[in-house]
Parts: C-alpha cells; structure tokens; sequence
C-alpha cells in the first residue's frame, strides 16, 4: 500500500520517469506480472522506480495494479517497471504462459470457475 | 483442480497460486452499470487507472503530450476474481465513445472479449461502443443493465434489431447490482467463446 492517504499522486506523470516516454523493453501489458527480485536496490535509484519497488515488496502485482496503487498511468509504469527489469530488480511475466494463447480448454475453466462461484 | 486459496491474499497483491492471467472487457457508455457490475463481482475493491487521452492518433505508450493543457483524462476502473486453478480473471469497465479509440485497443489487447452493457432507456448510447468491439474484432455479448424504470415492452426481436446483432451474438438482461446475475452475463459470454472454438482434435 502507498501509506499516503488522500492527496496527490506520488510524482507527477511526466516527472515519473525523468523524461523517458516509451519503456526500454518490449511491450509490457496491462495484465504482465511484476515481481521483485530481492535484490537491494542501489542508491541512485530514481524515486518513482524505488516507489513502484516498494509496492512489489509484500507481493507481485500486475502493471495495472501497480498503476492504480501509485496514481500513475499505465504507459508510465510500464516505463518505470522496464527500468527496474533491466536493473534486475524485478521480473516480468507475461500474463499468459506464450504457448497457452486461447485454447478452449481454459475458456471451460473459465466458465467452470465462475459456475462455481454462484450461491447454490 | 478446485483447492482453495491456501489464504486469503491480503489486499491486492496477487495470491502465489496465479498462474494464468486473462481479462474480459466490461463495455458501455457512462452511467451504464460498469463499474456496478465489476464491484459485484470482484474480489477486491474495484481500482482504477487515471488514463490520459492526447489526440485521437496518439499512442498509449507515448506520453508525449502529457503535459499539454489540451490532455484529458479517463478513469478505466477494474476488478479482479480468482479461479480455481490458478486462473485470475480482471474485468476492465471500458468506455466506448470514439474518442477513447486508442486507449480501447491499449485495453482491448488480449482480452477474451467484450460483455457490452446496454440501457434498453437510452440504446443509441451503446451505438459507438458496439461500433468500437465489432471493429476490434473482440468476440462479444450483449446484457441488458435491467434498471428499475427500464422499458419492458421491447420484444427481444425488437432489441436485436434496434442493435443490429448477429443472431449468434447472445443477449441477456441482468442486474448488474446482484453478483450472480453478474456472474450469469458473464457466462453468456464465455460460453458463446467456448461455442466459437469447436473442439480443436488433438
């Protein structure tokens, strides 16, 4: 969690990523998995990327949840989560394992799992 | 296999189990029952991404443009509901005016498709929307927020024909307040996908 009730975001958008607009890496999406590495970071780091580090500290979250805990926009943290990859601080993981795409049998599961969730 | 989460995770980071990440689009114009429909059914509480819109032919990646005046912004909310199996499903309340077309494809991207939410009141609010996911390409069904003060005299006809919908495309009505009847719309729709890929042999 951010511990900063109410208020503005963290660090303006277009100061979060110190003037870099497109990530550095390829495309990160909305739903890729981000997971910190354990790896300390060093002391230069920019603060939003430090920030965006902190949120991954008690857990992975996707790029869209990150985005909506610091108040940043998506194309921002996607720039912020490619620095901290190329820094190996943090993996990334696309959202679906590649080879898997949209094979009917997870659409089953799917809809199994959503049948399941219905009060009898 | 159906194990429950071995604990509850703890506010909004993903639980280890998740393995398999996929997301629907819940699309609509304004004040029809997204966000609704999304708190409903979801396991936390909905969140949302402040999403700049710069001129129709920018791209989501470029924030050039942040800085102009001239730049709006949208709030895409979202929700999350964890399956068995390690299967994550996020639902993203989308807006579907023209104008949001580049932010749309952005969140469109990978999405296994589109429940279009439609006020049978007010049903040319849901003309650009339906515009937006047939030219997307994204499988979709149609549900019918049902509002309290809603038409009934409409004939199912009369709706697929005032919505130009294939035959195929599924119509339901629910209450976009109650989860099951969430749930059930949800399942109209990934039924017609489980219906669009016959089975593959293998």
């Amino acid at each position: 969690m951010t511990g900063r009730p109410g208020g503005r975001p963290l660090v303006p958008a277009y100061l979060s990523t110190g003037g870099v607009a497109r990530p550095s890496r390829d495309r990160l999406e909305r739903l890729s998995v981000l997971t910190g590495t354990g790896e300390a970071p060093p002391a230069d780091l920019p603060a939003a990327q430090l920030a965006l580090l902190d949120e991954l500290a008690d857990g992975s979250l996707t790029v869209v949840e990150a985005a909506a805990l610091l108040r940043l926009p998506v194309s921002a943290v996607r720039v912020l989560a490619a620095g901290l990859v190329d820094r190996n601080l943090v993996l990334a993981r696309a959202p679906i394992p590649p080879a898997e795409g949209f094979d009917p049998d997870l659409l089953k599961r799917v809809a199994d799992g959503l049948r399941a969730l219905k009060h009898p | 296999m159906a194990c429950a989460p071995s604990s509850t995770p703890s506010g909004i980071h993903l639980p280890d189990s998740a393995r398999e990440l996929v997301k629907i689009l819940v699309a609509g114009p304004f004040g029809v029952g997204k966000t609704t429909l999304i708190d409903s059914v979801s396991e936390i509480r909905p969140l949302h991404t402040e999403e700049h819109l710069t001129e129709a032919s920018a791209t989501v990646d470029d924030l050039a443009g942040v800085r102009e005046k001239s730049t709006t912004t949208v709030a895409i909310d979202f929700g999350r509901i964890s399956l068995p199996g390690g299967i994550v499903l996020y639902l993203f309340g989308t807006p579907g005016q023209e104008r949001f077309r580049s932010l749309w494809d952005d969140i469109a991207y990978g999405a296994l498709g589109a429940l279009v939410l439609v006020d049978s009141r007010r049903i040319d609010a849901s003309f650009d929307v339906l515009g937006l996911v047939e030219e997307s390409g994204l499988p979709y069904a149609v549900a019918f927020n049902a509002f309290p003060d809603a038409p009934r005299h409409y004939t199912e006809e009369q709706l697929r024909t005032a919505l130009d919908l294939d035959a195929g495309t599924p119509m339901v009505t629910c209450d976009a307040r109650e989860r099951d009847s969430s749930i059930d719309a949800l399942l109209a729709l990934v039924q017609h996908l489980i219906d669009r890929h016959p089975p593959e042999r293998r």
